[in-house]
């Protein structure tokens, strides 16, 4: 038997799969390919104040071993999460985490505010990276007293598990995770998307409407698990890694530089199952070289 | 119905003009029900610079035979790759993905096409004959040497076409074609599929013409199945999903 339970903050998950907000949408869009009980949590899009329908198309722009997204945070908003979405996903056996997003301190509370009070929503992961708006987003993961600043305003409003996801686009992220590891975060996500372009030669135009957008697949893993490894080696509070995890073995290379639990996002649009047969996977992998406790391998790399 | 990932088998790739292909599919267990104007997600492996699916709407289908055929045209890496595929390939499908057209209480139907997007009105003229609606289909092409497969499109219907140099057919798009301009009378259904300047065009001539119509749109995806929010369009109702709330749209949804 191998134990797969991690605790993110206070909170256990069965196992360290989850599935990246965005590229997840609220589980049941999976139901028909896999058992989404069997995740150990489910990061739900990204939610904000009130309706988003997000940027113009194009947005998407396949680019090599990854992939470019403008979506913008389109979402019908936190009460209609509430009265529409939330009853019929509350009896999932996995954790539902919302990703929360706002323009403003003020649109982050309230929403989390309002997240504090559904019993079946353990934590919150908070979106201080997200590439694709204009207002808020990356601007408070992208300077460092905004980002102290909405995780502390956050925190007094949510009393459950906060896990706080940074963005890759800044030139230390280990200074951002011990910043908001000091204004009370639990736990931190990483990487959201690199900031990216991809051009048309013919047309001499950005592929995307909006010019950028957020690069993700396996393009991006190299880094993000630099990231993980440095923010490990920073930081006391645990980590949820991810950024191009297309396996179980990309997993085990995550959980090896420090992840205590993974996000498995662009891999989902290739293989619905496919955070399934990572959870497999990883347990194989404990099995193969001997290990009966998944937390033994958290941060094992050796150097 | 249920969607599914599953593999098949290639059992042929014809060519049909320079650039167009059909493959024909074979799966080993009895095949989903398929709808017209539903697509699947091809993967295509074997290169990083191909990481995503590719959406290709239904071509035809037969239960019995347990095949599915899919009109592909040769456009970028991904298609490029399909083009190569031999028969006793492996390729694996997400399907069945995206709405369908509706037909309920339609009598006579105006199928109108332009290159690629021919597609899946064979699949819809196949089923709207089953259903004893008339269908006829309006296809453009640039030339002579861009015809697709016209003989599968006779087989459920009356064929009209246009290229652009009047070496087949009528000269010029298909809204220059003399059925448009005698004024449609009979139909009480276009269906549309082309390039969007094409369907845009042809959603004005039926709001003009007082016939309803449907238009099977596309766009770039990431899943096919609704959680990217990537591949949207605008309409009256907000940003829809191509994916799942589409393909297939009525035309005085859309937001142009």
């Amino acid at each position: 038997m191998v134990n797969l339970a991690v605790k993110i903050g206070d909170l256990e998950f069965k196992n360290p799969v989850s599935t990246a907000s965005g590229c997840f949408g609220y589980g049941y869009e999976y139901e028909d390919f896999m058992d989404v009980n069997r995740l150990g949590a489910i990061f739900v899009k990204g939610t904000t104040g009130s309706n988003r329908d997000g940027n113009p198309y194009p947005r998407m722009a396949e680019t090599p071993a990854g992939m470019l997204n403008s979506v913008g945070l389109q979402n019908k908003g936190v009460d209609y999460f509430i009265s529409e979405i939330y009853p019929r996903i509350k009896e999932y056996e996995s954790h539902i985490i919302v990703n929360v997003s706002g323009s403003t301190i003020e649109e982050y509370v309230e929403v989390s505010e309002k997240l504090n009070e559904l019993d079946k929503i353990p934590a919150i992961e908070l979106n201080i990276s997200c590439p694709n708006v204009k207002e808020g987003g990356m601007v408070f993961g992208t300077h460092c007293p905004s980002a102290i600043e909405v995780t502390r305003s956050v925190r007094k409003a949510f009393t459950k598990t906060l896990i706080v996801k940074l963005s890759p686009n800044v030139t230390s992220i280990h200074e951002f995770a011990k910043a908001v590891e000091g204004a009370g975060a639990d736990a931190i996500s990483l990487i959201n998307t690199l900031l990216g372009i991809a051009i048309n030669s013919k047309t001499r135009k950005p592929v995307l409407s909006t010019v950028t957008g957020g690069l993700s697949g396996p393009a991006i893993k190299p880094v993000a698990l630099r990231m993980v490894w440095q923010v490990y080696h920073s930081v006391k509070i645990p980590i949820v890694g991810m950024g191009g995890i297309m396996n179980a073995t990309d997993a085990i290379e995550f959980i090896l530089a420090g992840a205590r639990a993974i996000q498995i996002g662009t891999a989902n649009f290739i293989d619905p199952a496919v955070s399934i047969k990572v959870l497999e996977g990883i347990e194989d992998y404990c099995k193969e070289n001997g290990f009966s406790d998944i937390n033994d391998l958290v941060g094992a790399l050796e150097t | 119905m249920k969607k599914r990932v599953q593999d098949f088998t290639i059992i042929n790739n014809r060519q049909v003009n320079s650039e167009y292909y059909v493959l024909e599919l074979q799966s080993d267990i009895a095949l989903a029900e398929l709808k017209a104007g539903q697509f699947a997600e091809l993967r295509i492996d074997g290169s990083s610079e191909v990481l995503l699916r590719r959406p290709i709407s239904f071509y035809d289908v037969d239960y019995k035979n347990q095949t599915i055929s899919l009109l592909i045209q040769e456009v970028g890496k991904g298609t490029r790759k399909l083009a190569e595929a031999l028969p006793g390939d492996k390729l694996n499908m997400i399907y069945p993905l995206g709405n369908s057209f509706s037909y309920e209480g339609v009598n006579k139907a105006l199928l109108i096409g332009g290159g690629v997007g021919v597609a899946p009105l064979l699949l819809l003229g196949k089923v709207l004959r089953n259903n004893n609606i008339e269908p006829t289909f309006l296809l453009g092409f640039r030339n002579k040497d861009y015809l697709v497969d016209i003989p599968s499109f006779e087989k459920h219907g009356n064929v009209l076409i246009t290229t652009d140099d009047g070496s087949v057919g009528e000269k010029g798009t298909v809204l220059d074609h003399s059925i448009v301009e005698s004024g449609l009378s009979g139909f009480d259904k276009i269906y549309t599929c082309g390039p969007q300047v094409m369907m845009r065009a042809v959603a004005k001539l039926a709001e003009d013409k007082r016939v309803d119509c449907e238009a099977s749109l596309e766009n770039t995806m990431a899943c096919g199945f609704g959680a990217c929010l990537c591949c949207v369009q605008q309409t009256i109702h907000g940003n829809l999903r191509v994916c799942v709330e589409g393909p297939v749209f009525n035309t005085n949804e859309i937001i142009w």
